[in-house]
């Protein structure tokens, strides 16, 4: 009998969400950017891609697709388990990745994560965001996120330590929860493998840029 | 009262939906077009009823949609009973999926109770079911679909039950107000979405500006430290309901505010209202300006008749009351969603088509720190928030009450000290007393739980799928103790048996179906378990239920209980 309980509280779902699809302008390197996140499964175990890419220093862009296994572990964190594969400029490179997901105290969104990959290279990024709102539809999205590398790899113009800090700052209007577009600056500094920072050096020595895209989900 | 707006001076989508701020009247004699010609629900009488369960076109807002409707009708029909008679219903299921019809309230064979998966397998598509019980009580019920969401997209209707003496009350008018929720989405999609994003329908949430409008008012010092609780916690005070009127457009009897449901009257009659909740999720606040409502049944069962000015009422609950018009004009009948998102609302007036000003809502309610069981003392906040709560670990669970409130006097959230008289569990009194006399010889506490932003719901940090039955001995009297350790008020429905609600100091007070808890209350009742079988316990908002706030309670005899332990 028990098949034909309609109630199915461990039913699978899904969401695609597009946080950020987006064009960067004025003096720094500019082009698409897009920052986004897909999950599936049930309220403990859920299967999640990440997925970011962003205009970069010289030329070309950094874009990176992440797959975890990603756990309930606490009230407020989750754990992943996964890996990560870097695209764009120089070689491409592949990790596994270890990290955590969840809501510090003041509803503080942080992602925090741990890489390891081929040739003893380690890595490390932090995101963390937040969000203000003015009306029941206007927000504020303050955001910093920092990958970290345990050493230089010059192929992909990656320095040991903090390769690349961005803080943006995104104002949206929620035409639908779904469908937002919003308008913000993002500042990034790039640091490449000699140290020099290459994002002002490819640029000028201004680091910000104006974004304008979409927030959409479903 | 002057009008300050039409109909037609506002807009249609916001009136139709009973979505609106400020004081409003309606120019007379306008009425709504929508809703107007929905058939009010048949009446059905006798022993012998045959239903059929199919999909009806409905148009509630402006745009068509699929109803899921007995006999062509939402709300279905309403079924007169006769106490004491024997009760034979022929359910003809005509939708392509299973379906199934609960009891609400009745006391019958566990096999006849309608839960798909517990009491039966359900009525597939193109079948047949015959329910057979006597119906061995009296007073107002109502029906509903037990499978998946169809409660939702319409299938409930109100059941009355004659008692074998004669209403025990004499009145010239006696109407049904059946309240409801209707969306145009798909139910499987809101109930998606709220995991996804379990803020989506609120519109109420705190901004900026409030918190500058807080330090105004009351300085900065204490709107920081408030903020500072609540963003501690990972909580947010405006969370009392999760499907709010951004989606819902209240019902009264199936018709939407503009349509307006009305009753007519003569000056100093006695009208009886039959007030039931048939809602999916929400919480409504009645009340009819002008007039004062005796409260005279509560969940079908008759109580000592009590005088109030407005009354909550959750989903799942019934109340009958009684008032008499003293005057030749038109009353609102004015229920508000309890998050302030939207209301219901209809008429009794001498004729049809007369209508009287729609009273404006009430301010949106926030939560209190009280609300979250941490006492009214701000200066131990921040030690209580700090503390690692016992189940820290439980994904499943955002937070724990550590000083609950067994006060049963409290109208709860948005209603305490409004000016108007609120009825609260305290005020009632089931005549007669408790069915049985025995004193509870166990005791069972749960604890209603969840986490918000997951849209989790369980009972004791289990969903329904971790969670074996509870076990009830045949025959045994015991305690039900319930913890709400959630932010949200919760309707508990025990089917099969009654709740008798007790006092704080285990005095019985009244007899129920349906129990709210509020935020951080503790609550009691006893329970006879003298029907043998599997039955359901369950918050009775329909997307909690689906989300695991459910448990199976299996009614079992001594013996059959020692045999299973030894197997």
């Amino acid at each position: 009998m028990a098949q034909s309980m309609d109630m199915n509280d461990a039913a699978p779902l899904g969401m695609l969400w597009l946080d950020q699809l987006e064009w960067r302008g004025a003096d720094a390197p500019n082009g698409a950017a897009w920052q986004g996140e897909g999950w599936y499964g049930g309220d403990y175990d859920k299967a999640w891609m990440r997925t970011e890419g962003e205009p970069y220093a010289r030329t070309s862009e950094e874009a990176r697709a992440e797959l975890f296994w990603d756990h309930a572990l606490t009230r407020w964190w989750n754990l992943e388990v996964g890996g990560r594969q870097d695209f764009g400029a120089g070689p491409a490179r592949s990790w596994a990745a270890l990290g955590v997901r969840g809501l510090a105290p003041q509803g503080i969104g942080v992602e925090a994560t741990v890489y390891a990959g081929a040739a003893s290279r380690a890595a490390a990024r932090l995101k963390i965001e937040y969000e203000l709102l003015f009306t029941q539809r206007l927000a504020l999205q303050p955001e910093m996120e920092m990958n970290v590398y345990g050493r230089a790899d010059p192929a992909r113009a990656i320095g040991a330590g903090v390769a690349d800090l961005e803080v943006g700052l995104r104002l949206r209007y929620e035409l639908r929860r779904e469908f937002a577009p919003y308008a913000g600056v993002v500042w990034a500094r790039h640091y490449g493998a000699s140290g020099n920072d290459l994002g002002a050096a490819a640029a000028g020595s201004n680091n910000f840029s104006l974004a304008v895209g979409l927030r959409v989900w479903f | 009262m002057q009008p300050v707006a039409s109909v037609a001076g506002m807009s249609r989508r916001l009136f139709v939906q009973g979505v609106g701020g400020s004081a409003l009247a309606l120019a007379a004699g306008k009425r709504g077009a929508l809703g107007a010609d929905a058939p009010l629900p048949a009446v059905l009488r006798g022993t012998r009823f045959e239903l059929e369960i199919g999909s009806l076109p409905v148009n509630f807002t402006g745009r068509p949609r699929l109803a899921t409707a007995v006999n062509g009708q939402v709300p279905a029909p309403l079924l007169r009973f006769r106490e004491g008679d024997p009760i034979s219903v022929r359910v003809r299921n005509r939708l392509a999926v299973r379906t199934s019809i609960h009891w609400h309230g009745l006391l019958v064979p566990a096999n006849m109770d309608g839960v798909p998966g517990l009491s039966f397998d359900g009525i597939d598509a193109g079948a047949t079911f015959t329910y057979e019980f006597r119906a061995q009580q009296s007073g107002t019920y109502w029906y509903h679909s037990h499978a998946r969401f169809q409660e939702q997209t319409g299938l409930y209707g109100a059941i009355i039950i004659e008692p074998a003496g004669g209403e025990r009350q004499a009145v010239e008018r006696d109407y049904v107000v059946l309240l409801s929720d209707w969306t145009d989405e798909d139910p499987e999609h809101i109930y998606a979405t709220l995991k996804r994003d379990s803020e989506y329908f609120n519109f109420a949430q705190r901004t900026v500006g409030d918190f500058f409008a807080d330090a105004r008012a009351r300085g900065w010092r204490e709107a920081f430290a408030q903020r500072r609780m609540w963003g501690q916690a990972r909580m947010d005070p405006t969370d009392l309901v999760d499907v709010s009127g951004y989606t819902y457009t209240y019902l009264m009897n199936g018709v939407t505010p503009a349509g307006n449901w009305s009753g007519e009257f003569q000056r100093g009659e006695r009208v009886k209202l039959r007030f039931i909740n048939g809602s999916s999720m929400s919480f409504f606040d009645v009340r009819i300006p002008g007039l004062a409502m005796t409260v005279v049944a509560a969940d079908g069962q008759d109580v000592a008749a009590v005088s109030v000015e407005e009354f909550r009422i959750g989903a799942g609950e019934v109340y009958d009351v009684i008032v008499q018009p003293p005057a030749e004009q038109a009353y609102t009948i004015f229920a508000q969603s309890m998050d302030g998102s939207g209301f219901a609302r209809g008429t009794l007036a001498p004729r049809a088509g007369m209508q009287a000003p729609i009273p404006a809502m009430d301010p949106r309610p926030q939560l209190s720190i009280a609300d979250m069981g941490m006492g009214d003392d701000m200066a131990s906040m921040p030690a209580m928030a700090r503390a690692r709560p016992p189940d820290a670990g439980n994904p499943g669970v955002d937070m724990r009450v550590s000083t609950p409130d067994d006060a049963l006097d409290d109208p709860g959230v948005g209603l305490r000290d409004n000016g108007r008289r609120v009825l609260t569990y305290a005020d009632l009194h089931t005549l007669g007393g408790p069915l049985d006399a025995r004193a509870p010889r166990r005791e069972i506490e749960l604890h209603l739980t969840g986490h918000m932003q997951r849209f989790m719901w369980s009972f004791d940090g289990r969903k329904f799928s971790e969670a074996p039955p509870l076990e009830f001995l045949h025959g045994e009297r015991l305690r039900i103790v319930l913890v709400n350790d959630s932010m949200m008020t919760h309707p508990i429905h025990l089917h099969g048996m009654w709740s008798e609600i007790e006092s704080a100091a285990g005095v019985f007070q009244v007899r129920k179906h349906t129990v709210i808890v509020r935020p951080a209350q503790k609550l009691s009742y006893r329970v006879s378990a003298m029907a043998a079988g599997r039955w359901a316990f369950h918050c009775h908002l329909l997307y909690h239920m689906e989300a695991g706030m459910f448990r199976e309670v299996t009614v079992t005899a001594a013996n059959a209980m020692a045999a299973a332990a030894r197997s």
